[in-house]
C-alpha cells in the first residue's frame, strides 16, 4: 500500500473541499479503499477520513419514509426495528452481506461506493488490462474466467458486475441519494459502463454522499431480499433480487410490485417488464413464473455466466411468490 | 517524503502514544509496534477474520482499519478480553473444552468475534452461530467445534 497523506476534516465542507483534489479519496468504514489499496487498485495521495463528523450516522422515520445517513454502519441499519418493519428487503440485504464485522465498519454511503468484484479489475500485476482501471488498456475477462461476470447492462469494453445487495433493494424501493443539496434517483446513481467503465456512478469531484433516503410503500413494507450464492453465508450474490408486492384488497391481484436484480448486472437492476407484467394480474405461480424471463430481457452470457441467465427469474419467482404468500 | 502521524490509542485500557505512517493499519500497530501479537495477520485483506478486535465494544477488523481511524475509541484485543491474571473468559474456556482449534492460528480472532456474536445476541441457534461467525474462517475445518463452544459459552453468559 502507497502511503497517503491522512486528513481529517473539521466540517463537511471542508471534506468537500479535500474530496475536490486530485488523488483524494474519502475514508468511511475502509472496507473498501483499505482493501483496494492492498490490491493496488487505490492509490490515494490524500486520505480523508470523515468518520468522525458529527450528525450523520442518523436514522430518522417520517410519513415520507426513513432518512438514513450516510455514515450509519450496515450492521446498526440492518438491526434498526422501524427498518425491518417498513423496508424488510433493505434490512435483509444487509445482513446477508460481507460479515459481522464488515458490518459493523462499513457504512451505507461507502457501501453504495463499493467496487466490482471482478478478479482480473483486482489484479493489476498479473492483468494489466482492464478499462475500468486503465481506461483503453483492453479487458483481460472478455475471454476470460467469467462465472461471476453481469450478464445485464455490459458493454464491448467491461462486463464487470456490481456486487451490491443494499443497492438492489434501494433500487427496488426508488431510494434517493442525497449529495448535500442535490439529490439523485438511485438508479440514475449508478451508470451503465458503456464505453466509460471508470466511471460508476454519479458522484462529482467534491461531492460526499450524506443520506440516502427510501420512500414509505406498502411494497416496501411487504418486501423480501433473496439472496442465491455459492456459500451460505459470507458470499457475493450469484444471482438475487429485492422484491415488493402489494395487492388489492381481493387478496390475489396484483396492485403493485417492484423488483430488482443483483448479482448479474454491471448496475443494480430494476426489472420493470417482470413488473408491468404482473400488475393488474392474478398473482399465481404460472404467470409470475413466465414474467420473471422478461428479467432476462437482453441478457448476454459471457460463456462461464451463461447459469445466471437461468438462475435469475427463478430467484425473482421464489421471491415473487414468497412476498405473496405462496411459498 | 516521510509523512508520519502521532497517534494516542486506547488498547485494552492502556494509553499508548505512537509515531506512526498514516497507511499503518490497526493490526501493524497493536503488533508491530505495541508488542500485542495475539491479533493475527491472516489475509490482511479482510476476508479471514484473525484479525478480529473490539472498537468501541463491536468487533471489527484491525486489517482494514488505519490505526489513525481508532484514535479516541476503546479498543480490546485478546490480550485484554480478561484482566491479567483473571480466569479465562468463558469463551476461551468453551473453546478449550471443546478443542475448537487445530493449529490455533484463527483461534484470537474467532474468540474475539464469538464474545461479540453472543453479546449481539446472535448466538440463538446452530444456524444463526454459522451465519454471524461466517467472517471467521478456519483452515483446519475446526468449524463443528466451534460451534459448539459458541453454543455453550452462550449458556454460561446468559
Amino acid at each position: 500500500m502507497r502511503d497517503f497523506d491522512y486528513a481529517r476534516p473539521a466540517s463537511l465542507a471542508e471534506a468537500r473541499r479535500f474530496a475536490a483534489e486530485p488523488d483524494a479519496m474519502l475514508l468511511a468504514g475502509g472496507t473498501t479503499l483499505l482493501d483496494l489499496a492492498k490490491c493496488g487498485v487505490a492509490a490515494p495521495a490524500k486520505v480523508i477520513d470523515i468518520t468522525h463528523l458529527e450528525g450523520l450516522d442518523m436514522i430518522t422515520f417520517g410519513a415520507a419514509g426513513v432518512h438514513i445517513g450516510a455514515l450509519a454502519k450496515m450492521s446498526h441499519v440492518a438491526a434498526d426495528a422501524v427498518i425491518r418493519e417498513n423496508f424488510p428487503a433493505v434490512s435483509e440485504a444487509l445482513w446477508q452481506a460481507a460479515s459481522a464485522q464488515l458490518r459493523n465498519m462499513a457504512t451505507i454511503g461507502g457501501n453504495l461506493l463499493q467496487r466490482t468484484r471482478c478478479a482480473y479489475f483486482r489484479d493489476p500485476l498479473a492483468f494489466p488490462a482492464c478499462n475500468k482501471r486503465d481506461p483503453g488498456s483492453g479487458c483481460a475477462a472478455l475471454g476470460g474466467v467469467t462465472r461471476n461476470h453481469a450478464v445485464l447492462g455490459t458493454s464491448k469494453v467491461c462486463i464487470a458486475a456490481n456486487p451490491g445487495d443494499l443497492a438492489v433493494a434501494l433500487t427496488a424501493f426508488d431510494a434517493v441519494v442525497h449529495l448535500g443539496e442535490r439529490r439523485i434517483a438511485v438508479d440514475d446513481f449508478f451508470l451503465l459502463p458503456g464505453m466509460t467503465p471508470e466511471r460508476e456512478h454519479a458522484l462529482e469531484p467534491g461531492e460526499v454522499i450524506t443520506a440516502v433516503t427510501i420512500p414509505a410503500s406498502v411494497p416496501a413494507r411487504r418486501s423480501t431480499y433473496l439472496k442465491v450464492r455459492d456459500r451460505q453465508s459470507y458470499e457475493f450474490a450469484a444471482a438475487s433480487a429485492a422484491v415488493g408486492i402489494e395487492l388489492e384488497p381481493d387478496g390475489k391481484t396484483i396492485r403493485d410490485l417492484r423488483v430488482a436484480l443483483g448479482g448479474v448486472a454491471t448496475k443494480p437492476w430494476r426489472a420493470r417488464d417482470v413488473e408491468k407484467a404482473l400488475i393488474g394480474k392474478l398473482l399465481e405461480p404460472k404467470a409470475v413464473r413466465e414474467a420473471s424471463l422478461l428479467a432476462m430481457t437482453g441478457a448476454l452470457a459471457q460463456g462461464d455466466n451463461h447459469y445466471k441467465i437461468d438462475l435469475a427469474p427463478r430467484v425473482v419467482t421464489r421471491a415473487i411468490l414468497k412476498v405473496g404468500g405462496l411459498a | 517524503m516521510s509523512k508520519s502521524l502521532t497517534l494516542k490509542l486506547a488498547v485494552n485500557g492502556a494509553s499508548h502514544e505512537l509515531t506512526v505512517e498514516p497507511r499503518v493499519t490497526l493490526l501493524d500497530a497493536l503488533r508491530e509496534h505495541l508488542g500485542l501479537t495475539g491479533s493475527k495477520k491472516g489475509c490482511d485483506q479482510g476476508q479471514c477474520g484473525a484479525c478480529t478486535v473490539h472498537v468501541d465494544g463491536e468487533r471489527v477488523l484491525a486489517c482494514l482499519t488505519l490505526a489513525a481511524q481508532a484514535e479516541g475509541r476503546a479498543v480490546t484485543t485478546i490480550e485484554g478480553l480478561t484482566p491479567e491474571g483473571a480466569d479465562l473468559h468463558p469463551v476461551q474456556a468453551a473453546f478449550l473444552s471443546h478443542d475448537a482449534f487445530q493449529c490455533g492460528y484463527c483461534t484470537p480472532g474467532q474468540i474475539m468475534s464469538a464474545v461479540a456474536c453472543i453479546k449481539e445476541g446472535h448466538a440463538g441457534s446452530d444456524a444463526e452461530i454459522r451465519e454471524y461467525m461466517s467472517g471467521n474462517l478456519c483452515r483446519c475445518g475446526a468449524y463443528p467445534h466451534i460451534v459448539a463452544a459458541v453454543r455453550q459459552a452462550k449458556e454460561v453468559m446468559s
